[in-house]
């Protein structure tokens, strides 16, 4: 650690005693204008290296579950887990933490500076989606932005990939210098019914085709060819079959990685965390943790993280589930509609810079396949307005549905209206204004902080 | 009533890239709430359509990609017959690259490629970042101004050829070009234009005076449509001028 890194550790120190915002990244911003190399200095540190874990949806939860089985392993990690996945976020981290081990959720922009200044041991691509246009541009632009850097970057980087996405699966071709190691949903019984209105990879990446698929477990994630080239999802080393989605409450599946099998029971629902859990297997698999350890690892994850939180309010059980992109949502949406009817939600969208302005994804999302199940319905958030009427063109009762935009009067109207399970739907923004009302009116602890 | 509004969509799975569907989710219920009859036809590569045989035409964006082969494919097999539904009055809403479409040439990263040519304005490209951000317009003539709102996402500059209307006066965001304080195309009864949002839920008004345009073309000239309850739809619209108002 050189004299600057010590000072700006003190700047974090400081401005986090004080209360000022943005204690989070204030050490790493500042280290990365005095000395622009700082992250890669800082990061050849880190005695077992690190590893990157990127993708549009479930990054957080990703790392979370890997974090859990690397935690199970006795491996002392440093992680950017609270803080922001830009640059600044994860030098922050390193000049915050003490481990061996880094293990960093990297934004997808972000992605190709990170691993070149990390020259990292793994990293694990979950999936590509439209999310925020206006800040990133193209999904197409990106995952070629993404194959570029596996196909410049070292020998020494396992790449652990979708092989479902399409965009995400080609980033392993034509042949990066280091290993690849997929993972997928082989069992094609929970496919969709139809394909999904939010399809965002249609073409096929070698020659343009359109993409065929066998089957589509969510958005553009499925067992897809290309009818043209020949160019066709690769076989997973790390597999899930016999699946059962258990509502809410959480999933099972058989985990096949070629060696050795084994059950997941998964406490947190919805296909979309099969996904970040095979994620998170496969990754520890590259780092050389057995299957049955990350299993046992994974089963035993408290309900109480990443994008699926519980809270239990004056006898009411509130459940939070991060809604941003029509993939997601749709995912949410299926989840829910396992739930026995009639459903009470609070849903608060936000049109802030993190949550993206442009909030036409909603019209996106299938909203439909709730229209009726529905009890009572409070819409919050700076475009409270606009989210009450998606639902009204989507078949819900309008009736039903409430208007309020403050976040805290919405909740506890929501609450007070609901009859005994309330599901709140909040965008980023909402999410982190939710948890801060709930930690200051209702006195919960501020569970994201461990 | 007993008329149907026939709707021809045209690239569905190609042009779709800003919520399009939610502009027909929009016109669709209004419809119905009013027992009017809704139709949709879709219309896709390598697909023609009969000019003659849909009130309403909607074309949406897309990725590069999506917008090069739909380009290509356009001017092949659908050029002569948007002509003719154009030139015969159809209601023709064109949204972000299905607007650059109909002019003379747009643009991709890597170059300029040719439009349809239907109407004279051209898109162009400059090493300059996205025009990206919630729209406030003004449309009509002196006599019937309205507002409109939307949101914008393009990296395309457009300019209008002599004497090409443009759709709208810019009040906030940035319009064809960041330049002229225009906004869209309009000719007829089409309008092209760089706001998505979508944009019809967030301009119920739009929408009606659309559905109202499409159903005259039938030939019955006195349409009134019957009022809704727009409340939730009030708000909306309050709310989208608002966030482009504010952010101005
Ligand atoms: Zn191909």
């Amino acid at each position: 650690m050189t004299a600057f890194d010590t000072i700006v550790r003190g700047v974090g120190t400081l401005s986090r005693l004080t209360g000022r915002g943005g204690g989070t990244t204030l050490p790493g911003r500042l280290l990365l204008k005095l000395d622009p190399g700082a992250l890669s200095r800082l990061g050849s540190g880190l005695t077992d290296g690190s590893v990157l874990v990127s993708a549009t949806n479930g990054k957080t939860t990703t790392s979370a579950m890997l974090a859990a089985i690397l935690n199970s392993q006795g491996e002392s990690l440093v992680a950017n887990s609270a803080g922001s996945n830009m640059p600044w976020g994860i030098t922050t981290a390193l000049v915050d933490g003490t481990g061996s081990l880094g293990l960093f959720e990297v934004d997808e922009a972000w992605l190709p500076d990170v691993a070149a200044a990390l020259d990292p041991k793994v990293i694990l691509l979950g999936n590509l989606f439209r999310d925020q246009l206006d800040r990133y541009g193209e999904t197409e632009t990106l995952a070629s932005r993404w194959r570029e850097t596996a196909n410049s970057s070292g020998a020494g980087t396992t790449w652990v990939l979708n092989a479902d996405d399409p965009l995400v699966s080609e980033v392993g071709r034509p042949e990066p210098r280091g290993e690849v190691l997929y993972f997928g949903i082989e069992d094609l019984a929970v496919a969709l019914p139809e394909a999904p209105h939010a399809r965002d990879a249609k073409h096929c990446r070698e020659c343009g085709a359109t993409l065929e698929f066998a089957g589509i477990f969510s958005g553009h994630l499925g067992h897809w060819s290309c009818p043209d080239c020949g160019s066709s999802r690769p076989l997973p080393a790390i597999r899930a079959t016999d699946i059962q989605l258990e509502g809410m409450s959480g999933l099972r599946a058989r985990i096949e990685t070629g060696f050795e099998e084994g059950l997941l029971v998964l406490p947190i629902p919805g296909l979309y965390n099969l996904y970040n859990a095979l994620g998170a297997i496969a990754a520890a698999t590259a780092l050389g943790v057995g299957l049955s350890d990350c299993l046992e690892a994974l089963s035993e994850m408290d309900a109480v993280f990443g994008r699926v939180e519980r809270f239990r309010l004056e006898g009411r059980d509130l459940s939070v589930l991060l809604i941003k992109n029509p993939v997601g949502t749709n995912e949410v949406l299926r989840t829910l509609g396992l739930e026995d009817p009639p459903l009470d939600l609070w849903i608060c969208l936000n049109d802030r810079i993190a949550d993206g302005r442009d909030v036409s994804w909603i019209w996106d999302a299938d909203f439909e396949v709730l229209a009726e199940r529905v009890g009572s319905v409070t819409c919050a958030g700076t475009r409270a307005s606009e989210m009450a009427l998606r639902l009204k063109y989507a078949g819900w009762d309008a009736s039903r549905i409430q208007v309020e935009g403050n976040v805290g009067a919405s909740l506890e109207s929501a609450l007070e209206r609901c009859s005994g399970s309330l599901f709140a739907l909040p965008t980023y923004t909402a999410l982190l204004e939710l948890e801060n009302y709930i930690s200051t009116s209702r006195g919960l602890e501020r569970y994201w902080e461990r | 009533m007993s008329e149907t509004l026939k709707l021809l969509s045209l690239y569905p799975d190609q042009m779709n890239i800003y919520a399009d569907r939610g502009n027909i989710t929009f016109l669709e219920n209004r419809c119905q709430w009013r027992g009017i009859g809704f139709e949709v036809v879709s219309c896709g590569i390598g697909e023609s359509f009969d000019p003659g045989a849909h009130d309403m035409i909607y074309i949406g964006g897309g990725q590069d990609r999506d917008q090069e082969q739909v380009a290509q494919d356009m001017i092949t097999t659908k050029r002569a017959a948007l002509t003719e539904a154009i030139e015969s009055d159809a209601v023709v809403l064109a949204v972000c690259g299905g607007y650059q479409l109909l002019g003379t040439s747009w643009a991709t990263d890597s170059g300029i490629r040719d439009g349809l040519g239907i109407l004279d304005f051209e898109t162009v490209r400059p090493d300059e970042p996205r025009l990206i951000g919630p729209v406030a317009i003004e449309i009509g003539s002196d006599l019937s101004k309205a507002t409109v709102a939307g949101f914008e996402n393009h990296g395309g500059r457009t300019w209008l050829g002599e004497g090409v209307r443009p759709w709208g006066k810019v009040l906030a965001g940035h319009g064809n070009n960041d330049r002229d304080r225009t906004e869209g195309v309009a000719y007829r009864n089409l309008i092209g234009t760089y706001l998505h949002g979508p944009l019809l839920p967030k301009n119920h008004t739009l929408a009606d005076s659309l559905i109202t345009q499409a159903l005259q073309r039938q030939g019955s000239p006195e349409i009134s449509l019957e009022p809704l309850e727009d409340d939730l739809e009030e708000a909306a619209h309050r709310d989208a001028l608002e966030a482009a108002l504010s952010a101005r």
